[in-house]
């Protein structure tokens, strides 16, 4: 071993002495393998590069597409309330009102616009008619709906922002342009002509639109006034089912298999047979649903109730598999250290291995719930998409069994209509999706790093 | 305690265990053959034996730990205070707190130092009060010779002790149910020697009120805290006898092969 010792300038002597070469350069042996080290970290490093791109054309794209829905263009208007149009009686009784209909809302709303172009001194050709064009089909429910709830304004001049129609809205954000509309009847160059016009008097505007988040969906005519509000209770209510009887049935069944079940043959079937639940396609779970708790079970269709048990069928396995993976990591020395003095094994289970195994299975539950929450598969068999709620369930139980909607049955929903209008609200819908996958994985992890191993 | 004074041990004590013909099954491996061992009260015994030689597996049959075990099968009797543990009456839950068990590694729940030691007292029932389960846990610890060490942070968790004091902690832990017999395997393997000494002082300090079988690789550590030793070899028990007589003058030659280290 007197090679250490020897300085470069002797090395080439040194190697001759010594059997194995010198440490000073490296022999061809080790640099092929140094070379195939290198050439695999090339490999990762590209690997990780492409999942980035294409993280970053998802989010980029999503991002681009999607942040329009959440902008609208409004148009303000000044409506005089005709006694003479909408209470005829004079009397102010609300079941006489009523009986006014939105196509009788419709001329005070063509009186209104005209009015404001012709105070704002705009020249146009159009007739009233298409001037009333630029406003949402949406515009005549929404003064109905003020004058119902208002009304002693009767016969007063009220300020209103209604929603411009889709084609103004995609005008504004540059979806729409005048190539665009040669053969479009839903709106013309003058109407076009005229938008420019009350644009620069600030009559239109684009403004961030809450009701996308928080309003109901609206049917094929109206995109405009689309939101997804009421398919997020839909999902809510759905999470509420998942949580109440996955959570509780899935940590049972776990304690009992990892703690108090013999192992033999029966218990190697039910394991096996978890884990592949856990690869089932989830449309499969979607039919079972309708089979079982609609056509036998007489549940009502399109019901968040259906919707929860059906996801409770498939989040279980997930729920399972994580509470195990938790029970298993807790030392085997904590249980003999309860049982030895003198703990009985549910003693042992609920005061010790379960507190230790709780952070693992809460992160197993909150990946459940997501993986639930973005399921559409089995929505589509119990009726879950393509019906409109109109508004937000007043009840609980309305909530759980009045029909309802999921964010990403709403989602595919718009995706699939025909006016892009809607295909701008599909992507926005993915966006609030994304928001709350996103949360509900972070808190998974902040719990999983906060109470990770302590003993 | 020298080794030199176990020679002149001499023991005279009441029988607190008795097993008779035990045999132990893992599965089809038959682990522990043909075993009679007589255990005393108020006595020191160990276990000593190669490897895989079956005297952990002997120590847990005694407070039936091996029940935790699906594959374990146990015959022959083993008699506590004259009632066979084994019998079809007996709750293991109950025998346990009469036989505490400290473990090879220390294993003190991850909680309060006072929620280690209480939590016995607790489950069992044996305070009525806030004072008189303070007064368990201090008695506890100090009977673990810990409390003095740990008497200002009794609400400190006892995974933050050093390996030495948790292992004292869970043997004031696991006399705080006022067991009557200690069963210990290898408590000393995972420390250092000081930790190993303040161990075996409190083994020995314990042996007044309670009857303690111990597991030890260590046959230094068997001939300075026991009055009785048993040698185990493949699952059969080689020799019992006064720890002065197996160390000085064994009658088996594989006892002597072993302590003399030829064979282990």
């Amino acid at each position: 071993m007197t090679d250490i010792s020897q300085t470069p300038s002797n090395m080439g002597g040194a190697a001759e002495q010594s059997k194995s070469g010198s440490l000073l350069t490296q022999n061809a042996r080790t640099r092929k393998r140094n070379a195939a080290e290198m050439r695999f970290r090339g490999y990762g490093i590209a690997a990780i590069v492409v999942g980035l791109i294409m993280l970053v054309v998802l989010v980029t794209t999503i991002v681009g597409r999607g942040t329009g829905a959440f902008q609208q263009t409004f148009v303000t208007l000044e409506v005089e309330l005709l006694e003479s149009k909408l209470d005829k009686k004079g009397n102010r009784d609300l079941e006489d009102i009523k009986k006014v209909t939105t196509f009788g809302y419709a001329p005070i709303i063509k009186a209104a616009v005209q009015s404001k172009i012709e105070g704002l001194g705009i020249e146009t050709s159009l007739k009233p008619k298409d001037m009333a064009g630029l406003l949402s089909k949406d515009a005549a429910a929404q003064l109905r709906a003020y004058v119902l709830e208002n009304p002693d304004q009767i016969g007063q001049t009220v300020e209103f922002r209604f929603l411009a129609q889709s084609r103004v809205d995609g005008y504004l954000k540059g979806r729409v342009s005048r190539e665009s509309i040669e053969n479009d009847k839903n709106i013309s160059g003058a109407q076009l002509d005229l938008v420019d016009a009350l644009v620069a008097a600030g009559v239109v505007e684009k403004t961030f639109n809450i009701d996308f988040i928080i309003g109901a969906d609206a049917s094929d005519q109206r995109p405009e006034a689309a939101g997804i509000g009421v398919s997020m209770m839909g999902s809510l209510f759905m999470m509420l089912v998942v949580l109440a009887l996955a959570l509780p049935i899935g940590v049972a069944a776990s304690i009992y298999l990892e703690e108090f079940a013999p192992k033999n043959w029966l218990t190697d079937i039910i394991e096996v047979n978890i884990s592949n639940l856990a690869a089932v396609p989830s449309i499969v779970f979607g039919i079972l649903g309708l089979a079982v708790f609609i056509n036998y079970m007489h549940l009502p269709m399109s019901a968040p109730l259906v919707g929860g048990l059906v996801l409770t069928l498939m989040t279980l396995p997930t729920i399972i598999i994580s509470t195990r993976a938790a029970l298993k990591a807790v030392p085997p020395s904590i249980r003999d250290a309860a049982l030895g003095v003198g703990a009985s094994k549910m003693q042992a289970v609920f005061h010790h291995v379960l507190p230790l195994a709780a952070p693992g299975i809460l992160t197993g539950t909150i990946i459940g719930l997501a993986q639930a929450l973005g399921e559409t598969a089995p929505l589509l068999l119990i009726g879950m998409v393509g019906f409109i709620a109109s508004n937000a369930p007043e009840t609980i139980a309305d909530g759980l069994l009045a029909p309802n909607s999921a964010m990403p049955a709403q989602i595919y929903e718009w995706a699939k209509r025909a006016d892009p209008a809607f295909y701008e609200r599909a992507w926005g819908g993915i966006i609030i999706l994304l928001v709350f996958l996103v949360t509900m994985n972070t808190v998974a992890v902040i719990l999983r790093r906060r109470f990770e191993r302590r003993w | 305690m020298n080794d030199m004074s176990t020679l002149d041990k001499t023991v005279t004590n009441t029988t607190k265990i008795s097993a008779k013909n035990v045999n132990v099954y893992y599965g089809e491996s038959h682990a522990i053959k043909d075993v009679n061992v007589e255990i005393e009260d108020k006595t020191v015994t160990a276990f000593i034996g190669p490897s895989g030689c079956g005297k952990s597996t002997f120590l847990r049959c005694l407070n039936r730990m091996n029940d935790t075990i699906d594959v374990c099968r146990v015959s022959g009797e083993i008699l506590l205070d004259g009632e066979d543990i084994y019998d079809k009456r007996v709750d293991p839950v109950q025998l346990r707190a009469k036989v505490g068990m400290v473990f090879q590694k220390p294993n003190p729940f991850p909680k309060s130092i006072y929620d280690n030691v209480a939590y016995g007292p607790r489950i069992h029932g044996l305070a009525r009060n806030k004072a008189e389960l303070d007064e368990i846990v201090e008695k506890s610890l100090r009977r673990g010779a810990i409390w003095d060490e740990v008497k200002d942070r009794l609400h400190a968790p006892g995974t933050g002790l050093s390996g030495g004091q948790q292992q004292r902690l869970c043997i004031a832990r696991a006399v705080a149910t006022e067991p009557e017999v200690l069963l210990m395997d290898e408590p000393c393997s995972a420390l250092d020697p000081i930790a190993t000494a303040q161990v075996e002082e409190l083994i020995d300090e314990l042996r007044a009120s309670y009857s303690v079988v111990i597991v030890t690789h260590s046959m230094q550590q068997a001939a300075r805290v026991s009055q009785k030793t048993a040698f185990f070899h493949l699952g059969n028990l080689v020799e019992f006898g006064n720890t002065g007589q197996i160390f000085t003058n064994p009658e088996d030659p594989r006892t002597e092969s072993y302590i003399t280290g030829r064979i282990g």
